[in-house]
């Protein structure tokens, strides 16, 4: 009996947070109660006891046991889990003596740990999938040199065979006749190398510039730190990419579909090398999905491989997939990959390394065509929803080439990127600037299902198949109790079973979209479970009482209206009409040069601007000033910001006003706010100097304004709203807990719209005098 | 000798009736056989010499020694005027107030008086512009005074400037502004529009701040007078005349002008506006019809600006001097001989075609809770007697009614039709649980002490003006307005006139009789 069998032992499993380990650790601890478990963590910032709880046991795996056991459940972790701090990563799996010790006492381990995704980084993949089991294994040497060497259950993948035709069968891969001969520590070497000169590269002048650019056309004059941080962020990303590339190009050119599979079976042949005496046995699954039974059907972690595909065809984005018809889609439920580990855990290892592969294509062949048709049926039946709440159509596929479907997308991301550069150069504002952050989205879906068809096309071509008669071996050895409870024969899936009461479901619900109504249209378009829209709920979350601070920005987020504008105003106030056409005229001339000013640096642009009132006199202006609010500031004001303001303050927030406007200007707003910050003109004998008495606060000083602030009231930045609608107040909008975009320009939407920040239109009174130019009224 | 008012009883041959519509017009059939129009009567014969009459007046006044004998070197002489809300619309230069001014100061200077101050009697109006005073008093008037400092506009909301006369005994604080009531005399210049005005109101609501005007602007005084035209039955007249009496009692010397006007309110080029419509010549049907055209076809604002570009020919019609009651008496009865038309019994339906133009929008726009006011208010208290429509009838006023506001002179009427109407539409629900707070409202009191806003509970005063009519009609109907904003003000849309019957026909029957009041020109219907 498998369970007696395992009954007092010790297993350790790597890779516990993942898919495999997390069910691994579950079947474990529920169906053969006399063990124990040792899971090797590699510390988060909290340490790995603190993710084992709450990434492992606190996963959904696990609400079956805990039900069964209710309050035994933590007495029963207490005795039975240890966890070790470690890491795969590193040689010597940087274990302490303790976690060492722990290891020392295991009689089976279970190497689950892996990164899986298919467009990892080349070096990454290579230090996680090539090195680590090596590494694994020669720590067990270490901690066992008087021999009475544990059991190392390694898990790899059937894609190891690499893509060739035919039958792969289960065995070591020299074994193999046709595999590719590579020597592995040169591959190490080559990647590591590869890391440095990516990394040399990117630091180029000619590359940083290129960073800062791009930076910037994101951001736009979002101040010196942020930029730079922005410009930081796509050195990383670029090198990411170039170690992605690099990793595709070199697997694919040794005849593997993606640097996942490659390293997987580099790692396969150093362990073989570098295991020394231990006792080895391999497992390769292919696909593993959601299980078909065990914990519960339909349990699924993380994101899987066929998931975004399945979910990007639901959305009808992708109207293509390439793939054979008649190719076998080789996928596996994840409790039968279980199931099979342990029962060769049982059974002890062979004296020689043995080879097992979890896989269906052999025995219940899942065909490409059917696959479609049982998700299309599926999705017919029950459609994803759209924006509006109306049902998606999805496509029908015709199966064709790759290359075809890769062309397709090619233009349409083409066009789509076409169409945003040009919206991103006009000077939009609020809807229509969330247009093009809309357009953004669907590059970036586009992309991305581009992205899928060129990293996944492989598998839905592949026309291997995987034998399975070593793992049917294992299975008919089983005792006929464990044959039921932990059987892992294909032939027992119902394919359509599995995809439309099993998988399908499970994909729909990880994915969290949203499902059209059947029928009539039961809600409002857009209302989620609580019966509210985005919009209201993002309202009522920057309106909670537990808020203390809201910060407004003032041009564009409360009135309409600029530093140009005032000045126009209060300029032409008492000039006779000839005087006020010319001056109309000239100003009007200037303000492309202005405009540009502006966008490059607003500090520099406001102190330029702002020697205009040299020599005006104070007095006066503080007389018209009363006029302008009037006039101008309060018949270009957006009525909803500035209840707004009103609701936070009678909500007990504390209210602050922080623009580059004047202070002779914003005078009569003073009452509207607990506190204004703004940019304030030297005075000599009755007439202004022209120049800024403090640097204006633009940019990164608002962020730092208002964290002083908040520092000085006792404040919590993280229980802060903060009101902006351009780019140039990113610094601000970041620091506050709760940032709200209003009549966002083209940058600020994008950007908002990708961080789900919640986005406020706000009109001008349509009831509202319009006067065409900023003229003082005539007399 | 101009003609009366006049009821037209609608039959086959009667031709489509002009309905006012905001900044336009609609030509409505009105079913034969039980519909009928109240006409305006003509306007009066202008004064031929205004500015001598109002000498005479002040050399002559009833109940009062002259004026010139009130006057003496070194006393303080305060002279308050009404506001932009009167005459509508505006009328051509010179206004009344103007010359009566003019006439005041000039015997003030005779007689040495050094100490005088003029003062906008806006109440919790908004302030006006220095072109609207401009306009008012006259450039010589304006330019003697405000650079000065001496042309003021009274500030219901400065505690320094206001002064508590006493409490009436019916417990009605009277607070008013301090200079007035301090002054050895107070002249107040009136323009009698509407019956409603002057009297004791000019002082008692024109001077007074909030803590004084919430006695009478409330839904129970609202409710209580029937109509706000006809002071006899009036609780709005009761409680400022209750007002009035004490402040005479305290001591304030008032010394009341009360000026009337005819109602030629429009312009020759609109004239067809103040004809009956089977009188209409070629050149009326001709400029009728170029005129709403082109007001169709441009943008609202621009049809806006036109309208708000209307100065009235309006001429006095009369002019009164003295003690304030005595004054008011002769007043009210020159205004209802331009205005009263005797009409026969209610209906079951009253039609309301609303002109752009209310007191509370001069140089702005009609905002959808100002629609409510017109109709509900205004429209349906030009009454003596009982209202045209019968108890449990319906109401149908026709007005494009957008939501749209101006942020400058209404911001608080914004957030009562965002906040307030969204939740109820009941006056006493309003004034029980939101009044106080929009009263009290630091940045409207901001806004109405130092920009041009309306204080922040007038929204709620308009709302209160329009309680009588909500207590007795079923059910109000709006012709062509914002399907939306209609809602919002907790009425029914109906695209057109025969849709609104059609939809009235639940409530009074499939053949109800019909009132249809052809104002402006204002009249006041006298229903037996």
């Amino acid at each position: 009996m498998l369970r007696d069998a395992l009954a007092g032992q010790r297993i350790a499993i790597t890779g516990a947070t993942g898919f495999l380990g997390t069910a691994l650790a579950e079947r474990l601890l529920r169906s053969v109660p006399e063990c124990e478990i040792a899971l090797l963590i590699r510390p988060g910032r909290r340490g790995a006891a603190d993710r084992a709880r709450r990434e492992v046991l606190r996963n959904s795996c696990f609400d079956r046991l805990r039900g069964e056991l209710g309050d035994r459940f933590e007495p029963m972790v207490e005795r039975r889990v240890q966890v070790l701090a470690g890491d795969v990563g590193v040689d010597g799996l940087s274990l302490d003596t303790a976690g060492a010790n722990v290891l020392a006492g295991c009689q089976i381990v279970i190497h689950s740990a892996a990164t899986v995704s298919f467009d990892s980084p080349l070096d990454a993949a290579v230090e996680i999938n090539l090195l680590g089991p090596t590494r694994v294994a020669a720590e067990l040497n270490r901690l066992h040199p008087d021999g009475d060497l544990p059991h190392l259950i390694a898990v790899s993948t059937a894609y190891v065979a690499g893509s060739r035709r035919g039958r792969a069968p289960e065995a070591t891969l020299p074994d193999t006749p046709w595999s590719t001969e590579v020597d592995w520590q040169l591959e190490v070497t080559a990647a590591r190398r590869a890391r440095a000169d990516a990394d040399a590269e990117s630091r180029e002048p000619k590359m940083l510039a290129r960073f800062q650019k791009q930076a910037r056309a994101e951001l736009g004059a979002a101040g010196v730190p942020l930029l730079a941080a922005r410009a930081e962020r796509f050195r990383d990303e670029w090198v990411k990419e170039r170690m992605v590339d690099l990793g595709k190009a070199r697997a694919q050119g040794l005849g593997w579909p993606d640097a996942y599979a490659y390293t997987k079976a580099l790692g396969e042949r150093a362990l073989l090398q570098g295991r020394g005496e231990l006792p080895l046995s391999i497992v390769r699954p292919s696909i593993i999905e959601s299980a078909l039974a065990e914990p519960v059907p339909g349990w699924i972690r993380g994101f899987r491989m066929a998931d975004p595909v399945i979910i990007s065809y639901a959305k009808g984005l992708l109207q293509e997939f390439p793939g054979v018809p008649e190719g076998i889609i080789d996928v596996i439920p994840v409790d039968l990959v279980v199931s099979s580990i342990l029962a060769l855990a049982a059974r002890g290892p062979l004296p020689e390394p043995d080879v097992l592969h979890a896989a269906s294509g052999a025995r219940n062949p899942l065909r490409y065509r059917k696959l479609v048709e049982l998700v299309q049926a599926w999705f017919t039946e029950h459609p994803l929803a759209d924006s509006h709440d109306q049902p998606i159509t999805v496509p029908e596929w015709s199966f064709p080439g790759r290359r075809r479907v890769q062309r397709q997308l090619d233009r349409a991301s083409k066009a789509i990127n076409i169409a945003e550069r040009t919206l991103q150069s006009l000077p939009l504002r609020g809807r229509q600037a969330d247009l093009s952050a809309r357009l953004e989205e669907r590059r970036e879906e586009v992309e991305r299902a581009l992205s899928y068809v060129e990293l996944y096309g492989a598998y839905t071509e592949t026309e291997a198949v995987f034998s399975v008669d070593r793992l049917l071996a294992l299975f008919s050895e089983l005792a006929p109790e464990d044959q039921e409870e932990f059987g892992f024969d294909p032939a027992v899936i119902d394919w359509q079973h599995f995809c439309h009461d099993v998988y399908l479901p499970s994909v729909v619900a990880h994915a969290r979209v949203r499902m059209a109504k059947p029928g009539a249209r039961a809600t409002r378009a857009g209302r989620g479970s609580s019966g509210l829209t985005r919009e209201e709920r993002g309202r009522r979350a920057v309106l909670s009482p537990e808020r203390h601070l809201a910060v407004f920005d003032l041009e564009n987020t409360l009135i309409a209206s600029n530093v140009v504008d005032s000045y126009a105003w209060l300029a032409t106030r008492r000039r006779d009409d000839a005087d006020r056409v010319r001056f109309v005229v000239k100003t009007l001339g200037e303000a492309p040069r202005l405009l540009a000013l502006d966008r490059v640096d607003r500090s520099d642009f406001l102190r330029y601007f702002y020697r205009r009132y040299e020599g005006a006199p104070a007095r006066r202006l503080r007389h018209d000033s009363w006029e302008l609010f009037s006039d101008l500031i309060l018949t270009k004001s957006f009525p909803a910001g500035i209840r707004r303001v009103r609701e936070h303050r009678a909500l007990g927030h504390k209210t602050l006003l922080i623009t580059g406007a004047l202070d002779i200007v914003i005078e009569p707003l003073r009452p509207l706010f607990d506190e204004v910050v703004c940019a304030k003109l030297g005075e000599k004998g009755g007439r202004l100097t022209g120049e800024l008495t403090e640097a204006p606060p633009t940019g990164e000083a608002r962020a730092l304004l208002m964290a002083d602030y908040a520092r000085a009231m006792n404040l919590d930045l993280e229980q802060c709203v903060a009101y902006a609608d351009s780019a140039s107040d990113l610094p601000m909008l970041e620091a506050a807990g709760h940032p709200v975009a209003v009549n966002p320009e083209t940058k600020l939407a994008a950007i908002a719209r990708k961080r789900g920040w919640h986005v406020e239109h706000w009109p001008r009174a349509e009831g509202g005098p319009r006067p065409l130019l900023p003229i003082g009224p005539r007399l | 000798m101009p003609r009366p008012g006049f009821v037209l009883e609608v039959d086959r041959s009667t031709p489509p009736i002009l309905t006012w519509h905001g900044e336009g017009f609609r030509l409505e059939k009105l079913p034969a056989g039980r519909s009928r129009v109240i006409y305006a009567p003509e306007p009066l014969e202008p004064l031929g010499d205004p500015d001598e009459e109002i000498r005479q007046a002040l050399l002559n006044p009833l109940d009062c020694d002259p004026l010139p004998t009130l006057l003496f070197p070194g006393m303080r002489l305060t002279i308050a005027f009404d506001d932009i809300s009167l005459p509508l619309p505006p009328m051509r230069r010179p206004d009344n107030r103007q010359r009566a001014l003019e006439a005041v100061l000039d015997l003030a200077a005779a007689a040495g008086v050094d100490d005088v101050v003029l003062i906008c009697a806006l109440a919790l109006h908004r302030r006006m512009t220095e072109a609207e005073l401009r306009h008012a008093v006259g450039d010589r008037v304006y330019d003697a005074f405000a650079p000065s400092g001496r042309l003021l506009q009274h500030d219901a909301e400065d505690p320094n400037a206001l002064v508590h006369l006493g409490v009436t005994d019916q417990g009605e604080d009277v607070e008013i502004n301090k200079r007035a009531a301090e002054s050895d005399l107070l002249v107040y210049v009136n323009i009698n529009l509407v019956a409603m005005d002057g009297g004791h109101k000019s002082v008692a609501t024109g001077l007074a701040s909030y803590r004084s005007l919430r006695h009478h602007h409330n839904v129970r005084t609202m409710r209580h007078s029937r109509s706000f035209m006809d002071q006899d039955h009036s609780e709005l007249h009761s409680s400022n005349w209750r007002m009035g009496r004490l402040i005479a009692a305290s001591g304030v010397r008032v010394f009341q002008i009360e000026t009337t006007l005819n109602n030629d309110a429009f312009p020759s080029q609109m004239g067809f506006l103040q004809k009956r419509e089977w009188e209409w010549t070629a050149r009326d049907r001709a400029t009728y019809l170029a005129t709403t055209r082109s007001l169709a076809l441009a943008p609202p604002r621009t049809a806006r600006s036109i309208f708000q570009a209307i100065k009235a020919p309006h001429s006095m019609t009369s002019v009164h001097a003295g003690e304030v009651e005595a004054v008011h008496r002769a007043t009210t009865a020159m205004v209802y001989r331009q205005q009263l038309v005797p009409v026969e019994g209610q209906t079951d339906i009253a039609v309301f075609g609303l002109p752009h133009l209310c007191p509370y929008n001069v140089n702005s726009i009609m905002n959808p809770i100002l629609v409510m006011c017109m109709g509900l208010g205004y429209l349906f208290n030009l009454y003596r007697g009982k209202p045209i429509v019968r108890e449990g009838g319906v109401a149908i006023l026709s007005h494009p009614t957008p939501w749209a506001f101006n942020p400058v002179h209404h911001p608080s009427y914004i957030d009562f039709f965002e906040e307030v109407l969204a939740d109820t539409t009941d006056p006493v629900e309003i004034e029980k649980n939101y009044e106080e707070r929009f009263a009290t409202d630091e940045w409207y009191r901001h806004l109405y002490r130092t920009g041009h806003a309306y204080h922040g509970v007038h929204p709620f005063y308009m709302w209160y003006w329009g309680a009588h009519a909500l207590e007795h009609l079923a059910r109000v109907i709006i012709v062509a307005g914002s399907p939306r904003a209609v809602r919002r003000l907790g009425f029914s849309p109906a695209s057109t006139l025969q849709d609104a019957l059609e939809m009235a026909s639940d409530v009074v029957g499939r053949d109800p009789t019909i009132s249809h009041l052809h104002c402006p020109p204002i009249m006041i219907a006298d229903v037996e």
